[in-house]
């Protein structure tokens, strides 16, 4: 059996979204600045893309610039931020300890110009919680950026009440919505967003494409410098074919979002229930507040990536926050910000299901997980202290 | 997966000399839970010959083919062998491993080089005037090529 339960690194393109690009190779193919007939079907085509994106979040489509992906948009949206705030001498940025890297990286520059970066904490359950948010934002704040949902625990943030404080604070609110868009439903105007990420390899779009949703009346800074593509907010050919597939994907996954989302959260539960009977283990982030594809789980006693490699060979694509997966000494910076210390959180697995994800899938992976759990565990001396009594078992 | 050569994906897929030896005479282990590896190796040793090795690792899969190839370089060995396997022909062995995979290597020499100055430890009148077991590292300064 082949199980691919990596769709939060990224999905499949769907059939939709293939068939989307191909005219804008193939036919339609002129340059959108161009004013010859190919050239202006193009930038038709683009304002309809725009339109159909802009729908889907509830924004107006001027509100909508096209990135080549999320982590584009990320340091866009924080550096325009800062720029505004820098304007006014704030130079206060509110985020939290388990941000994608495109935001921590991103934010540790800004610390060097200047910037002060306050981390709220996340919790055992991975989530933010308001209160400390709104005690956390200074006369000096000039951004909140919380992301919607986690990339590796998938827990969903209350960015409807996070957005109601940072308004009444009169402090911009950005989201790195690049887990949630086509998975959960999103209103920038309900939740007030001011600025929103989003990536459409995430949803079953083209790689190298993505979107910055931003607030009427927000001024951008350009990351890319060049023609006045974009309104002038960066510059650079519009990628067509991919804007086209994106705008394609998000609109197919709109579409089919409640179904999606029970069929899922049903097989995630089925797939949570199962990995718990797995002795000293434990599942990462609450277990409600969670993308519908998301299980994330710490098993005491082995290591991530041997782990992988052996699901791997029984035809199952995870991927885990173990140090030795990252190329780093220290395992994910996610795990040990919701307090799993280092010895287990090098034993993580995620496993982020898709769509089409089916019952009996599910059941060859929780099989699949017990043995070969069992198996490292069968030749680990740290499992063999822990059986032993030599040291107190963490989970 | 392309991340590892054949060979070390053969030793990870099946490990030789996994086990414990309940009569050990030497027991080496190296490494800590926190950094991610931890590698025990029990050897019996018997007139200055490995007579028998086995091994229990806690890490990844480059981790787990150092120690499994580590254990049958030195087994059936003089002793003196065992002493001299480095870490470099280990990863020689395993036909190369990514560079920031090396201190696996480095730990199969760490765990033998411990397991012997555990042996040496129980039988000292055995040691040879001119053995120092090489101490272990600090995995934070492994250096990244050799
Ligand atoms: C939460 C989050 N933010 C940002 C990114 C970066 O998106 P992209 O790969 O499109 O640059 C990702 C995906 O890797 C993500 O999961």
């Amino acid at each position: 059996m082949k199980i691919y339960a990596d769709n939060a690194a990224t999905t499949r393109m769907s059939r939709t979204a293939i068939d989307a690009m191909i005219p804008y190779m193939e036919k339609v193919y002129g340059n959108p600045s161009s004013l010859y007939s190919i050239g202006q079907e193009a930038k038709e085509a683009l304002d309809q893309a725009r339109e159909q994106v802009a729908a889907v979040i509830n924004a107006d489509p001027k509100e909508i610039l096209f990135t080549s992906g999320g982590s584009e948009a990320d340091n866009q949206a924080l550096r325009s931020a800062a720029a505004i705030g820098a304007r006014k001498g704030k130079k206060h940025i509110i985020s939290s300890a388990f941000e994608h890297h495109a935001i921590l990286h991103t934010l540790n520059r800004l610390e060097k110009e200047g910037f002060e970066v306050t981390l709220l904490p996340v919790h055992e359950d991975g989530l933010v919680v308001p209160a400390e948010l709104e005690a956390a934002i200074r006369e000096d704040t000039c951004l909140v950026t919380i992301m919607t949902a986690n990339n590796e625990i998938g827990t969903i943030q209350p960015i409807k009440e996070i957005g109601a404080i940072c308004r009444s604070h009169g402090v911009l609110f950005h989201t790195d919505a690049v887990q949630a868009v086509g998975h959960l439903p999103i209103d920038v105007k309900e939740m007030q967003i001011d600025m929103l990420s989003a990536s459409a390899h995430k949803f079953h779009g083209p790689k190298g494409v993505g979107f910055l949703y931003a607030r009427k009346g927000i001024a951008l800074t350009n990351l890319i410098e060049g023609g006045a593509q974009e309104r002038g907010k960066r510059a650079g050919t519009e990628n067509v074919p991919g804007i086209m597939s994106m705008a394609a994907a998000l609109k197919e996954a709109a579409d089919h979002m409640g179904e999606n989302t029970e069929h899922q959260r049903a097989l995630r539960d089925r797939l949570i229930q199962g990995l718990s009977e797995i002795p000293h283990s434990a599942l990462n982030g609450d277990a409600r507040k969670r993308l519908p594809g998301n299980v994330n789980f710490c098993f005491e006693g082995i290591e991530g990536e041997s782990l992988l490699l052996l699901l791997d060979d029984k035809g199952i694509s995870a991927s885990s926050g173990s140090a030795c997966t990252s190329g780093s000494l220290d395992p994910s910076h996610v795990l040990l910000a919701i307090g799993r210390v280092h010895d287990v959180a090098h034993g993580s697995l995620r496993l982020s299901l898709g769509e089409d994800i089916t019952e009996e899938e599910v059941d060859y992976i929780i099989q699949s997980v017990k043995e070969v759990v069992e198996y490292l565990r069968s030749f680990s001396p740290v499992w063999r202290n822990l059986m032993a009594g030599k040291i107190p078992f963490i989970l | 997966m392309a991340l590892y050569s054949e060979k070390v994906m053969d030793h990870f897929r099946n490990p030789r000399n996994v086990g414990v030896i309940e009569d050990a005479n030497a027991i080496g282990e190296v490494g800590n839970a926190k950094c991610g590896d931890i590698m025990k190796m029990y050897l019996k040793i018997e007139d200055d010959i490995v007579e028998d090795v086995k091994f229990e690792t806690f890490g990844c899969g480059s981790a787990i083919a150092s120690s499994s190839m580590a254990t049958e370089l030195i087994k059936g060995k003089p002793l003196s062998e065992a002493m001299n396997l480095t870490n470099k022909a280990v990863t020689e062995a395993l036909d190369g491993l990514p560079a920031y995979k090396l201190h696996c290597s480095v730990l199969a020499e760490e765990a033998i080089q411990s397991a012997l100055e555990d042996y040496y430890s129980r039988y000292p009148e055995k040691r040879p005037a001119d053995f120092v077991s090489r101490p272990a590292h600090d995995p934070h300064e492994i250096p990244e090529e050799e």
